[in-house]
């Protein structure tokens, strides 16, 4: 599989996941968003700056998870983007907030993974920031092992385990 | 609608909430196969005990919940149902040379008598085939409905009377369990007989819980719950169930641990930034910080002396078990052996550490031996993904975490690796399980 296909094929799962993420969610805070009907172009905005709406809209912003190898919490290069749109949100949106919520796969012990949980989402804030947010903008919380997306002990479901999940708790 | 009709819809209703409610607590419940007993171990027969009061018959099986524990412990292979041919349940009743035919190194025999107020009273011996003497002998009292307390203490005074060492048969084990995925997950801390029997909730969650800890006199529990939205460290009294926060600092709040005193907790925090040990003096509440590296320490637990701390580290690069004084300094590495070593558990007189060892994919436990010179390790556990290993009190035998599947479960293994016994859900996962303290005689 080619390079470009693995970022496409990843960024239709963190969309998919996304979305489910969002779907499921009952518990506050409200997504601060009413749903509604967005123009088949997003239209790029004027000033070259977001807004609010493009959290639901822009197909960049729709992305909130990044993923990450065994044991390790470096940002792999087809996170860049995401992590490019999201700080620049962060940044043209001073009000904005979101949770970085870390996560591991099931291998180790729980508690070690929540620490391993906590550099990742660590090392997504560092990112953010690089990218024009500011620490007062995130909150890191670990679930280390404890919130799987997926239950079979492979590669596959590990992968889709080890992850950040960008929760906005605050869109503007 | 008339309204007899209406009543009776309503007993209906009430009957089948009754019913959905038992069936949740039901569905807690471990699922406990009988074990067999290692065949090299040492024979002994518990004959079933003759109830010789007027009441209602005993729902305990008093000699069954014996069989089971003394069989469990890898240390005896106890005589089948099928196979005991005699039934004495007094000493004049006893024919030795049938249980020497049987090639039983041992013998127990007992009986139940009515005692006050719907009490009873088991009167249980212990022989010595061989030499046909009487090794022991005791009249437990007991309620009705604590008979297989009364049955973990008499498996605890045989273990004792033969092996030289106490027995950890009437102690309890907490555990994790969890059933959904994702954000539908709901959890429960329980708390069982130390052969899974009699599961209590502790708490239940829809948020995850985890590493519950048991305080010496195993009256209280630590555990780490995210019901406020992340990790906080609660104490929770079981007989009244009240509790309180111990710690809710900004980060990860994890992985309790008491002193063997009881007075001090050794707890994980990353207030710092990143997870480091440190010790809180629950009287005061007044936290010590005990290690400072930017890598990630974490799961600290006591040496049985209250001396040292034994903690997972990978500032190696890996995790790997890390050994530092109570009082703080620089900690020495322990484990020697394997790429991933993480969550240590230690026997009760110091000499043992099991330890999850990892390996590429495969995860299983291994125990070091410290008196043997430092580097004698022995798998006690076939893998692929185990953790979580818990000592019993006495060191005979450590739970375990296991997964099988897509589910977790547990394993009671002896610390021989001889005999393992594999306790299940109904439905959903069941890991963590942490092993009690003994329990005041």
């Amino acid at each position: 599989m080619n390079k470009t296909m693995r970022v496409v094929l990843m960024g239709v799962l963190a969309v998919s996941m996304a979305a489910c993420a969002t779907k499921k969610k009952d518990a506050p805070p409200p997504p601060p968003e009413p749903v509604r009907e967005t123009p088949v172009t997003p239209a790029a905005p004027d000033d070259g700056k977001y807004s609010a709406e493009d959290l639901n809209s822009d197909s960049c912003l729709r992305q909130r998870v990044v993923y990450f190898d065994f044991d390790q919490a470096d940002i792999r290069s087809d996170a860049a983007a995401i992590l490019a749109c999201h700080g620049k949100y962060l940044s043209d949106l001073s009000g904005a907030k979101m949770t970085l919520e870390g996560h591991a796969d099931e291998r180790g012990s729980r508690e070690y993974n929540m620490g391993l949980g906590e550099r990742r989402g660590n090392a997504v804030s560092s990112a953010l920031q690089a990218n024009g947010g500011s620490s007062a903008q995130i909150t890191v919380n670990s679930y280390g092992e404890e919130r799987p997306t997926c239950a079979e002990s492979d590669e596959t479901c590990w992968g889709k385990n080890r992850r950040v999940e960008i929760v906005y708790t605050q869109a503007q | 609608m008339p309204k007899t009709m209406i009543s009776s819809v309503r007993a209906c209703c009430v009957m089948l909430l009754l019913l959905l409610g038992s069936t949740s607590l039901l569905a807690q419940g471990l699922v406990v196969p009988p074990v067999s007993g290692s065949p090299t171990a040492r024979p002994i027969t518990i004959v079933p005990f003759g109830y010789e009061g007027a009441g209602l018959p005993l729902e305990t099986d008093i000699a069954a919940v014996v069989t089971g524990d003394l069989n469990r412990s890898g240390q005896f292979n106890a005589l089948g149902r099928d196979n005991i041919i005699e039934y004495p349940v007094r000493a004049s009743d006893l024919r030795f040379d049938t249980w020497r035919m049987l090639k039983q190194d041992y013998i127990v025999i007992g009986r139940v008598l009515d005692s006050n107020e719907g009490a009873v009273r088991i009167e249980f011996e212990l022989y010595d085939v061989g030499t046909r003497k009487r090794l022991f002998g005791l009249a437990l009292p007991a309620r009705r409905a604590d008979l297989r307390a009364a049955s973990h203490q008499i498996a605890d005074y045989v273990y004792e009377k033969i092996t030289g060492i106490r027995g950890a048969f009437w102690t309890r084990m907490a555990y994790v369990t969890s059933t959904g995925l994702g954000k539908n997950t709901q959890y429960a801390l329980m708390v069982a007989d130390s052969d899974g029997y009699n599961p209590q909730v502790v708490v239940r969650s829809g948020e995850p819980l985890l590493s519950p800890a048991w305080s010496p006199d195993s009256k209280k529990l630590a555990y780490v719950s995210f019901e406020r939205g992340s990790s906080s460290i609660y104490l929770q009294e079981l007989t009244t169930g009240s509790r309180q926060i111990l710690a809710s600092y900004r980060g990860i709040n994890g992985a309790p641990a008491f002193s063997p005193d009881g007075t001090r907790i050794a707890l994980t925090l990353s207030q710092t930034g990143n997870p480091e040990i440190y010790i809180m003096d629950l009287a005061t509440r007044r936290t010590t910080q005990i290690t400072k590296h930017y890598s990630i320490d974490t799961e600290a637990i006591w040496t049985p002396d209250g001396q040292n701390l034994i903690f997972t580290s990978d500032r190696a690069g890996k995790p790997q078990l890390y050994q530092v004084s109570a009082a703080g300094g620089e900690p020495t590495r322990l484990s020697s052996k394997g790429e991933y070593n993480a969550r240590a558990t230690i026997s009760g007189d110091g000499k043992k550490i099991a330890m999850a060892q990892g390996a590429g994919n495969v995860y299983r436990i291994a125990v070091l031996d410290r008196s043997r010179g430092g580097a004698d390790y022995t798998m006690l556990s076939p893998g692929n993904l185990d953790e979580s290993p818990s000592f019993a009190p006495n060191g005979s035998m450590v739970l375990y975490a296991a997964r099988e599947g897509q589910r977790g479960v547990l394993y009671a293994v002896s610390a021989d690796g001889r005999v393992r016994q594999r306790l299940v859900l109904a439905d959903g996962d069941v890991r963590e399980p942490a092993w009690s303290p003994f329990r005041q005689r």
